[in-house]
């Protein structure tokens, strides 16, 4: 899983090539490509150097374990370490006295007014009774957004237009939520910067009035070496409970997650996971650490498949592969699964070095290629799906005729589905024999086999 | 230019005025630590170090970072350079060098209509910077329209219409949930006919680059734009958060492959972060900053001055 920062590391280690214990200077030179990895990520220098450090007094003398490489030792190090660092998974605080008070605060555009609806239709779905409260007075039209999105997820609303401070409507709405039994009430703020005098007072007299059990840092992934000002600066005025970092479906690292948690100490609860209002994830550090070190995202990926393919259908494909009769009709059914979880520049993105591997492959003509795909599966006869020996020059023209492609088109495909059904004989003959808990409707094997038809 | 940088200053125009005094208005960010770095009375290795060390801080990435150092550093000895002022001078040179672009402006060409296309991730700030370039560009004598192509967000209309009424232009806007490429339509339709505006602006919902169907909905909507007028859009803008780090650089990559993006608005830099993710950009992906946001008042917002932003951004 940990493949880009592992091969880097490896090629140090290859160049030094020792094995047994890490010495000093192993780790020194291992750490420097780490170091690397995380500035890139985007976390804070400083808290690079500590971590390095903490590393570093961790790594050295450690025997390497029989079953890794140099390498992989350091690599599950770190992680180990960054996981630590990243802390444990915290829910909201609504044990007190209702209605418990969620404060969202943070930079403008950082995405507080969506992630307030996003946590209201979680708890709503948790069957609490959940109000949402406009306390952005300020950004044109934050109140409209706010109401709308309510609407949407069917939770009031709670405004008083933008003429009345604030702290006014959070006192006025905690006194509605007891009178009309909200058991959460979220407060939605206007974004600003934590150096803003004037809007950080208002803040803290917000705060002050509404008594939250908890504020919440609402952090974009994209943040740089910034991260840890602003959260400071927050933690300072209105003393944080917990981060919450948005937009983290994106190709950015989210390594400003790790500086806020350093700075502040205060656990990360979410992540925002896209536009929709259901993206709503809990925050799991091993997740968050792969993604920090560049590993892309393969868990997730999984959970999607997951999600999206039934057991059944999984349990049918393993039993095929063991019987070595996968057939055009199974590949079209895979092809319609992956289309299930995204369209493939998402997934690519998920996949580590999936990108390198399909440098040079345009995503459209990948895109493209699926479709083609489907078409000349689509132009077959059931029989001729079973049984693809059928395929002669006659009906391999038919088919192109068909499905609006070329004859080169279905030969190249029907090359490729050759290919693929060897190596699925050969992946169930592996993974028939393998007992314990195993992955179930993963992806199959070669998934840039997958897309076919282009090349 | 480069004469601006040794003191002798030509006349500030307006605009490098309030770009260098919004860098400034505000604590300076990190990279203000770079003039004290040069202070010092002598040049020495711990200098570079701690030169190497704060450029970081200011998320101008470890490879241009690196070279930005090593080039300041040949130079100095290539040139026999012992004050540290003088070495200050020479980095500020290389700093403005990654900045600067002789490609003209196309908003400012005569024109019957010009279009611009604006484009960013969630957030960067495209529906406030439209309503102060509107404002911007009335103040300077273009009769302006608005188009409300972001048909997506919530209330993303509204907002973009309150700022309509603030800078005194026309907004043109469908339903919410409408196709933004007929709006797009309308919108110049609007501009050529009716209104009579010679500038039209397009506010587009926020996307992250990666999203392949979203970004692909951009080159839908440039189709719509130059089947109408020739050549349209005349610019594609991208928005860009001053706070974002790394993922700038895939963001402008990304954005220019799908939306052909021609220039940047460079925004929020009344923050603490000052945007130093930029300096990859120009030399890698070729892309120059066009404009600066600088608050959330319709008058935050200058044309961009490679020399006045790295004053203000090494401001201390
Ligand atoms: N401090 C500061 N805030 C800004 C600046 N530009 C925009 N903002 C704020 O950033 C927030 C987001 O700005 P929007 O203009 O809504 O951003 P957008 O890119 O249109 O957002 P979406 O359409 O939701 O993707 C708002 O609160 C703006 O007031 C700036 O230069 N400085
Ligand atoms: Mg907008």
């Amino acid at each position: 899983m940990f493949e880009s920062l592992t091969d880097k590391l490896q090629s140090v280690f290859d160049k030094l090539g020792r094995q047994g214990k890490l010495s000093e200077n192993d780790v020194n030179v291992a750490l420097r490509e780490v170091r690397l990895a995380l500035l890139e990520a985007d976390v804070n220098f400083k808290v690079v150097k500590d971590f390095v450090e903490k590393v570093k007094t961790r790594a050295i003398g450690v025997e390497v374990m029989s079953s890794l490489t140099p390498a992989q030792q350091v690599v599950k190090i770190v992680n180990e370490e960054l996981i630590e660092l990243l802390g444990k998974p915290a829910p909201l605080n609504l044990g007190g006295q209702p209605p418990a008070i969620i404060m969202l605060v943070g930079l403008q555009g950082a995405g507080k007014t969506t992630m307030a609806a996003k946590l209201a239709l979680h708890l709503r779905k948790a069957g609490q009774r959940p109000l949402l409260v406009a306390a952005d007075i300020y950004r044109p039209a934050a109140i409209q957004q706010l109401q709308v999105l309510g609407k949407q997820i069917d939770v009031p609303v709670h405004s008083e237009g933008t003429q009345v401070p604030a702290s006014t409507i959070a006192k006025n709405a905690a006194r509605l939520a007891r009178e009309k039994a909200y058991n959460v009430m979220i407060l939605d703020t206007a974004g600003r910067l934590q150096i803003d005098e004037q809007m950080m007072q208002e803040l803290e007299q917000v705060r002050m009035v509404a008594r939250p059990s908890d504020v919440l840092l609402v952090v974009d992934a994209m943040t740089g070496q910034e991260a840890v000002r602003v959260a400071e600066g927050f933690n300072a005025r209105v003393a944080l409970t917990g981060l919450i970092m948005t937009k983290i479906d994106g190709d950015a690292r989210g390594g400003a997650a790790l500086s806020v948690r350093q700075v502040t100490g205060v656990p990360i609860k979410f992540l925002g996971t896209g536009e929709k209002l259901v993206d709503l994830e809990a925050f799991q550090p091993d997740r968050l650490a792969g993604r920090i070190l560049g590993m892309g995202d393969v868990l997730t990926l999984i959970e999607r498949a997951q999600d999206n393919i039934t057991e059944e259908d999984a349990l049918a494909m393993e039993k095929k592969l063991q019987d070595g009769d996968f057939d055009f009709e199974d590949f079209l059914g895979q092809l319609r699964q992956i289309k299930k979880l995204g369209p493939i520049t998402d997934l690519l993105g998920m996949i580590p070095g999936a990108n390198k591997m399909m440098k040079g492959v345009d995503p459209r003509e990948a895109e493209g290629g699926l479709k083609r795909t489907e078409a000349i599966i689509n132009s077959m006869t059931r029989k001729e799906r079973h049984f693809p020996d059928l395929l002669n020059a006659s009906r391999r023209r038919r088919i192109a005729t068909g499905s609006g492609t070329t004859v080169q088109d279905v030969n190249g495909l029907i090359k490729q589905f050759r290919e693929m059904q060897k190596m699925m004989k050969q992946l169930g003959i592996m993974g028939g024999g393998k007992g314990g808990k195993k992955r179930r409707g993963g992806l199959p094997g070669n998934i840039k086999d997958m897309f076919g038809g282009f090349g | 230019m480069f004469r601006r940088l040794f003191g002798k200053q030509d006349e500030k125009t307006e605009d490098e005025v309030k770009l260098e005094q919004s860098l400034q208005k505000t604590r300076s960010g990190i990279l203000g630590r770079i003039s004290t770095i040069f202070q010092e009375n002598e040049i020495t290795d711990e200098l570079w170090d701690e030169l190497e060390e704060t450029l970081i801080a200011g998320d101008v990435g470890m490879s241009v970072t690196m070279e930005l150092v090593e080039k300041t550093r040949r130079r100095v000895e290539q040139e026999n350079i012992k004050a540290t002022h003088d070495a200050y001078v020479i980095l500020k040179q290389e700093m403005v060098k990654l900045l600067a672009s002789d490609e003209p402006l196309h908003i400012d060409e005569p024109r019957i209509l010009t279009v611009v296309l604006v484009v960013g991730v969630n957030g960067s700030g495209k529906t406030t910077n439209i309503g102060k370039m509107a404002h911007w560009y009335k103040n300077r004598g273009r009769k302006v329209v608005l188009g409300a192509a972001d048909t997506f967000r919530a209330a993303a209309i509204d907002q973009l219409k309150v700022w309509g009424e603030r800078a005194g232009v026309d907004v043109i806007a469908h339903e919410p949930g409408a196709d933004p490429g007929a709006v797009i339509y309308d919108a110049i339709r609007a501009s050529q006919e009716s209104r009579k505006a010679d500038l039209l602006l397009v506010d587009t919902a926020g996307r992250l680059q990666t999203k392949f169907n979203l970004m692909k909905e951009l080159e839908k909507i440039k189709a719509v734009a130059s089947k109408q007028v020739h050549r349209a859009p005349h610019e594609v803008l991208l928005v860009l958060d001053g706070s974002t780090g790394q993922n700038a650089i895939s963001q402008v990559k990304s954005f220019r492959e799908s939306a052909g993006v021609t220039g940047i608005i460079l925004t929020k830099l009344d923050g603490t972060a000052k945007g130093g993710a930029i300096l990859s950009i120009k030399r890698e992906l070729g892309v120059p900053v066009r404009f600066v946001g600088t608050g959330e008042k319709i008058d935050d917002f200058a044309l961009f001055d490679p020399v006045a932003f790295v004053e203000g951004l090494l401001a201390e």
